[in-house]
């Protein structure tokens, strides 16, 4: 059935108002816009690792959460929907729970409860097979304590732990590539989306995610207004100058296959993205023109390699 | 009727969990609690058990798992060890605090400093605060018993606390001896159905698990946490009052032994207390008013119970299987001294730990100990009140 966004709006909706999420803040509408790809008669379990949108979506005695949901720690999020996952098993064999009723199992992070902290017990997971979808709201850095740089901090980036400076053009490393990591795997689905136009290529990814067999990977660029540096009313703007710089190519891997999800009509250089937001006003500076410089050399090296695991070179 | 066997611990606990069957069974190998999944993982393998079993990659995993399958609706259980223990830290106390009943069984050894895999509870008396139930055993009897206690105690809608079931790591874990098993049908009865009144998958209505509690309401939740751990005590002696009645083995807070008109007497826990009855019995034979107490349940500590028990006597010794670092005594010390405060009559008390790292405990040695008890019951002097037995003296 084709995307319609209307129709989408229309749902029920399973992420409710009044969490504590800032303004300008991406996970709230990740998380709408997740639960809205479980089918209105399935119900979901989602298994949150600590972190912002766990301190904000459930504040005793209120949740954001329609359905069963479930923290315990930072590291376990996967570990956790695994118990949940083998639980469902044995309560479905046993008859516990109808033959013919679905649950689907979501697990829900950080790029700190998922490239770092979390990692062991998202790979583990994922090499156990279990059936659940695991989405990370990677929005680059340590922002629950306070915007410290994660694995997931892009290079360059100014973070509380790699701050900008007379000697220091912020973080040293570039981002892990996680998206890669997970089809390394041999997980049957992977892809990386963010948040642009009517939705669309999340919701499609997301619902085809939850919906495959065995374990599913979905990272999603999430900005953070805090962390970033940007006014609340540009995020959009944000997600859209990351994925027509490539510095956020879209594009998902079904068994192994990679398949372009969008190709920005022009390529946009790297400093249109970076621009943007504070986290990067110090490349901007007389005699740092060299990071920009750098910063643009790894994104079309990146996307090279992409394009050619998508048959396009 | 009881089967009579011969059985290591790891093997009696085992067969306890194949005879339950839990639902989930999560598990990293670690030594020496490794055998109990390894067992089970044949029963799986084997079609004994309908359990769905889980090799996951740590030890923070296995009781993440555990939590999730628990809030899920189902048994979970796992097996660890030491480090092990140390590893799962973090997830013990939120077990705890989410009331989440799930049984591990602990095969209990020193931690790592310098590492070592031989037997002292450093790890499991580590997790004191972690608000775990913890049942201690002298042997793989008494661990095949707690253990199929383990979950009508943990479940006890005025508990819903997870629980350690605690043998000593090589000493009751490999040891095999002679036990007397229950028939599995028995088993089932006995233990029941896992009957938890909300959990995430249940259909009629969703549940939120673990919420971020500001201050306004975390200390509520801690207050009703600590008001099940004072439940469990309760619940603890009433299962095992069915637990004799239907398989006719007697269980306490802890053991008293050759109590009755003891002048002095050692408290301790575990495989020791064995040991430590047989120096009695020859002081007993001399004539000396001696006797041991063995401590079966640490959480909640039956510290009342056991300040009346002790209060007629002159002098009491406590063995302390931990260091605790405290430079005061070890843990079990200060958790049964702290409870005499209050008493007008009370015997003098000194702390002695001993056998970290499997440092043998001998009858000679435990007779050693009543001897400076006779000392202090006869001179009033206590010596030192912590001290250290069995180590190496410089030169040695």
């Amino acid at each position: 059935m084709a995307y319609n966004l209307k129709e989408e709006m229309n749902k029920k909706e399973r992420f409710h108002s009044g969490h504590r999420l800032c303004a300008g803040c991406a996970a709230g509408i990740v998380c709408r816009a997740m639960m809205r790809a479980v089918d209105p008669e399935d119900r979901a379990v989602v298994c949150n690792a600590t972190g912002c949108l766990e301190v904000s979506s459930f504040q005793y005695p209120y949740t954001a959460w329609e359905d069963s949901y479930i923290h315990t720690a930072f590291a376990n999020a996967s570990a956790t929907a695994s118990g949940v996952e083998a639980a469902y098993r044995a309560m479905k064999k046993k008859g516990k729970i109808s033959a013919e009723k679905n649950v689907k199992i979501l697990a829900i992070g950080g790029d700190g409860g998922t490239y770092d902290i979390g990692f062991q017990s998202l790979s583990g997971a994922f090499e156990r097979g279990h059936d659940f979808t695991y989405f990370c709201y990677d929005n680059n850095a340590y922002m629950n304590t306070g915007t410290q740089r994660s694995s997931a901090t892009p290079r360059f980036a100014s973070a509380t732990t790699t701050p900008s400076g007379t000697d220091s053009v912020g973080k040293k490393q570039e981002q892990k590539d996680l998206t890669a990591i997970m089809v390394s795997h041999g997980a049957p689905y992977v892809a990386q989306t963010t948040l642009f136009g009517n939705l669309k290529d999340f919701h499609e990814k997301a619902h085809r995610a939850i919906y495959t067999e065995g374990p599913a990977f979905v990272n999603v660029l999430t900005p953070c207004p805090r962390g970033w540096q940007y006014p609340a009313e540009d995020l959009l703007t944000i997600c859209k100058a990351a994925i027509d710089t490539c510095v956020w190519p879209l594009y998902e891997v079904v068994n192994g296959e990679y398949r372009l999800t969008y190709e920005p009509k022009k390529k946009l250089p790297v400093e249109e993205f970076m621009r943007l937001q504070g986290r990067f006003k110090h490349c901007f500076k007389s005699g740092n023109e060299w990071t920009i410089k750098a910063a643009q050399e790894y994104v079309d090296r990146k996307w090279d390699e992409l394009l050619e695991k998508c048959g396009r070179s | 009727m009881s089967i009579r066997e011969r059985l290591s611990g790891n093997e009696a606990v085992a067969t306890a969990m194949r005879q339950i069957e839990p639902d989930v069974f999560a598990m990293f190998p670690i030594t020496p609690s490794t055998e109990i999944p390894q067992y089970f993982a044949q029963y799986v393998a084997d079609g004994k058990v309908d359990t769905e079993f889980i090799c996951v990659e740590s030890e923070h995993s296995a009781m993440s798992a555990c939590l999730g399958a628990e809030a899920a609706g189902v048994r979970a259980v796992t097996a660890t060890s030491s480090a092990g223990l140390s590893y799962m830290n973090e997830v013990l106390f939120v077990a705890a605090s989410l009331r989440l009943p799930v049984v591990l069984a602990v095969s209990c050894r020193a931690l790592t400093g310098p590492i070592n895999i031989n037997h002292d509870y450093s790890d499991s008396l580590a997790e004191r605060d972690s608000g775990f139930i913890q049942l201690y055993a002298e042997n793989n009897q008494e661990v095949y018993d707690n253990y199929l206690m383990a979950h009508r105690i943990a479940e006890h809608p005025s508990v819903r606390l997870p629980l350690m079931v605690c043998e000593d790591g090589f000493i009751t874990s490999h040891a095999i001896e002679n036990i007397e098993l229950e028939e599995d049908g028995a088993v089932k009865r006995f233990v029941g159905t896992y009957q938890p009144e909300n959990y995430l998958l249940k259909e009629e209505n969703p549940l939120a698990v673990g919420p971020y509690g500001v201050s306004a309401y975390y200390m509520e939740a801690r207050v009703a946490q600590a008001t099940a751990m004072m439940n469990a005590k309760k619940v603890i002696l009433e299962v095992a009052k069915d637990f004799e009645e239907t398989f006719g083995r007697h269980y306490g807070f802890f053991e008293e032994y050759r109590m009755e008109d003891a002048e002095c007497a050692i408290v301790l826990m575990g495989s020791s207390a064995g040991t430590a009855k047989a120096a009695v019995d020859e002081l007993r034979a001399e004539g000396v008013k001696a006797g041991v107490i063995k401590v079966r349940v640490f959480r909640p500590f039956p510290g009342e119970e056991l300040a009346k028990a002790l209060s007629p006597l002159k002098a009491v010794a406590v063995l302390d299987k931990s260091e605790g670092f405290s430079a005061n005594g070890g843990p079990l010390f200060a958790e049964t001294a702290s409870m005499m405060i209050n008493l007008d009559e009370r015997p003098k008390m000194i702390d002695i730990v001993y056998g970290l790292g499997g440092r043998d405990f001998t009858v000679k040695a435990a007779k050693a100990v009543f001897e400076r008890l006779l000392g202090i019951v006869k001179t009033g002097e206590t010596g030192p009140v912590y001290s250290h037995m069995g180590q190496r003296e410089a030169g040695e």
